[in-house]
């Protein structure tokens, strides 16, 4: 498979902060491609270099091998983290505005359609809910039919329903082969929607992959809880198991061999939980903090 | 109310202007500014209320005892004309308020003006003053009519010469040049900043959009509307008030439109860079007060102090205000007022190509 991206040893530096720090980097065609971190890591400044909004202090991007240029705006979509929208425009002058800044435009109609925005057409951009704005703006960076979309933190501030809709809008963009590079700190939206991540702190990539390799390569256990009350103190001693408010949190590399355990020991197991390593559990392991921290 | 949560937002707010240095020194600056100007205009006398043109045709400089006490008189300016058409059209025009021609014993006053009924008093007074005898008389008489009379055997009284207009006709072209200007700073660049704080800016460089198409845009957006609304202004307001206009109309518009080009681009000069609204809203004051108080707006700036006519001839609305009432009180063509229109075209390309080149859709950290 052939690269869409390619960042090249990217550092900016501002004036006493290194935003991002030698960060390289591929992404492939069709893949939705996330870059992952707290607040501060580095990530919009990497999207916003990657889309040619600021200029980096030294390093490159590359879409399939030319520099950025002008036209390169021609060809790809963006939405930004913080983007006002002209007030006093409706929805559909600000869709008209938009599709008149591109040589190809996708229909409108089409267009409505994935974005589910025919209830609020009319609508001036002032009115708008937060998930509907985040259509808005996301219809904007489709607007032109491009094939690589850069969405930094798309779904941040939309309630969990709003997300899910949002999700799957990103799935059926997906569905039609295009590439999407993703900033986000919501670690079950990069579980759903991408395909290869990098983690970034201070400006750093610290791990880079896919979802699975990166779990499979630093948890071989899952997780499992039980409420500390039925649990006997000294099996959580001997066992050197956490204990973590009123839960006890038990690594098992067996889960089999661990449930025969308990059952030996009489421990009830009502209200036991068994749960695979996420990312968040990753970014934890290899930060010592959580990621939405 | 919840308190704590005011006060946060309150600290907040008042460390976030603190340390916003440039709009903290811009509200340092700017008082420290206008009590210089001010200080500088009204210096002396303090402003003058009159001013009396002093026709010198003869070149004869002695003064007798009356001239001598007229012209000590405070808060009168006098003004020197070597020729007698052109003082005559200053009077007309409201540019001064009374023409004396000391050689000839005559004066001229404007019909039209309220300042020029009385500094006409002041003069025929100071008349009197200087006549004891005569003076004894009229207090016993008290008539306006025997006054004159008893003047008129020194000096002769005439009236302007032309069609004299009304303050309202001279003022016109200053309002409306000061409503042009108001909207051309402040409708461009007060909005290109705030498009700039909240990222439309930055949303729009995302697109192929250059900078120069949407500079251009904003530009002929904001010339359309002024021009507009100042036509229907214009248009309205003569309905009521018969407005004063010797000159062609087409003229007039294109003294407008480019005086509102110019203003235009001096907007984008200076919103040109700024994420701060605060700065902004004080640059686009330190820009547009000097043209308030020196373009000639509410009076006229015959007789001023010669380093203020230099600093107002670096002001557009000097240039649009002057070439819009040439063309409407004198008939002015535009061949006449070509060294105004000159100034605005020279003054346009440098604020537009310098604001074209330190345009930024976003500020960097």
């Amino acid at each position: 498979m052939s690269s869409a991206i390619t960042v090249e040893k990217l550092i900016k530096q501002y004036k006493d902060v290194c935003a991002v720090d030698n960060v390289s980097f591929e992404v492939e065609t069709g893949h939705c491609f996330g870059l992952l971190g707290p607040n501060g890591a580095g990530k919009t400044t990497t999207i916003e270099i990657m889309e040619g909004i600021i200029s980096p202090s030294s390093g490159q991007v590359l879409y399939q091998g030319k520099k950025v240029d002008r036209n390169t705006a021609q060809t790809i979509g963006i939405q930004f983290q913080h983007t006002a929208l002209q007030d006093f425009l409706t929805v559909k002058e600000t869709l008209n505005l938009f599709a008149s800044f591109y040589q190809r435009t996708i229909e409108q109609e089409e267009l409505i359609s994935l974005c589910d925005l025919s209830d609020f057409l009319n609508r001036d951009n002032r009115l708008l809910s937060g998930g509907q704005r985040q259509r808005l703006l996301l219809a904007l960076a489709l607007i032109n039919d491009p094939q690589i979309i850069f969405l930094d933190e798309p779904t941040t501030g939309l309630d969990p329903h709003a997300r899910r809709n949002f999700w799957q809008l990103i799935k059926n963009i997906k569905a039609q082969n295009k590439t999407i590079v993703l900033t986000t700190h919501y670690m079950d939206e990069a579980e759903q929607l991408c395909d290869d991540i990098v983690i970034m702190e201070q400006g750093k990539i610290i791990e880079s992959g896919t979802p699975h390799q990166l779990l499979n390569k630093h948890f071989e256990e899952v997780f499992i809880y039980l409420p500390s009350e039925q649990v006997k103190q000294h099996l959580v001693t001997e066992q050197a198991w956490k204990v973590l408010n009123d839960r006890v949190e038990i690594k098992s590399k067996n889960v089999e061999h661990t449930l025969s355990l308990l059952m030996k020991n009489e421990v009830s197991l009502n209200g036991l939980h068994v749960k695979s390593a996420n990312l968040d559990d990753l970014f934890l392991k290899l930060t010592g903090h959580s990621l939405q921290a | 109310m919840n308190f704590k949560r005011f006060f946060a937002v309150f600290k907040a707010r008042s460390i976030e202007f603190f340390r916003d240095r440039s709009s903290l020194g811009w509200n340092l600056f700017f008082p420290v500014l206008l009590l210089v100007g001010f200080s500088f205009i009204f210096s002396g006398d303090g402003r003058s209320a009159y001013k009396v043109g002093v026709l010198t045709t003869t070149g004869n400089q002695s003064i007798t005892l009356d001239q001598k006490a007229f012209s000590q008189l405070r808060y009168v300016d006098f003004i020197d004309y070597v020729d007698l058409e052109k003082a005559k059209a200053k009077l007309s025009r409201h540019s001064i308020d009374l023409l004396i021609d000391y050689d000839s014993q005559r004066y001229w006053v404007n019909e039209q003006s309220s300042k020029s009924y009385l500094i006409e008093k002041l003069f025929l007074g100071q008349q009197l003053g200087q006549q004891p005898d005569q003076h004894l008389a009229l207090q016993s008489q008290e008539n306006q009519r025997v006054t004159k009379e008893l003047v008129s055997t020194t000096y002769t009284r005439l009236q302007s010469s032309g069609e004299s207009i009304r303050y309202v006709d001279w003022v016109l072209p200053g309002i409306l040049g000061m409503n042009m200007m108001f909207s051309c700073l402040f409708g461009v660049g007060y909005v290109i900043v705030r498009y700039r704080k909240n990222s439309v800016l930055k949303r729009l460089k995302a697109t192929p959009l250059t900078a120069f198409e949407f500079v251009s845009a904003q530009l002929l957006s904001r010339l359309f509307i002024v021009m507009f609304m100042s036509t229907v202004v214009y248009s309205g307001c003569n309905v009521f008030f018969d407005f004063f206009m010797l000159g062609s109309y087409f003229d007039l518009i294109v003294i407008g439109a480019l005086g509102a080009f110019c203003l235009i681009s001096l907007g984008l000069l200076v919103a040109s860079r700024s994420k701060s609204e605060e700065l902004i809203g004080g640059l686009l004051n330190l820009t547009s007060w000097p043209m308030m108080m020196l373009s000639g707006v509410w009076f006229s700036l015959e007789g001023a102090p010669q380093a203020l006519k230099i600093v107002a001839d670096f002001l557009p609305l000097t240039h649009l205000v002057s070439g819009a009432r040439a063309v409407i009180t004198e008939g002015a063509s535009l061949a006449d007022i070509s060294y105004h229109v000159n100034v605005l075209l020279i003054m346009s390309g440098v604020f537009l190509s310098l604001g074209a080149y330190l345009f930024s859709w976003n500020a960097e950290r």
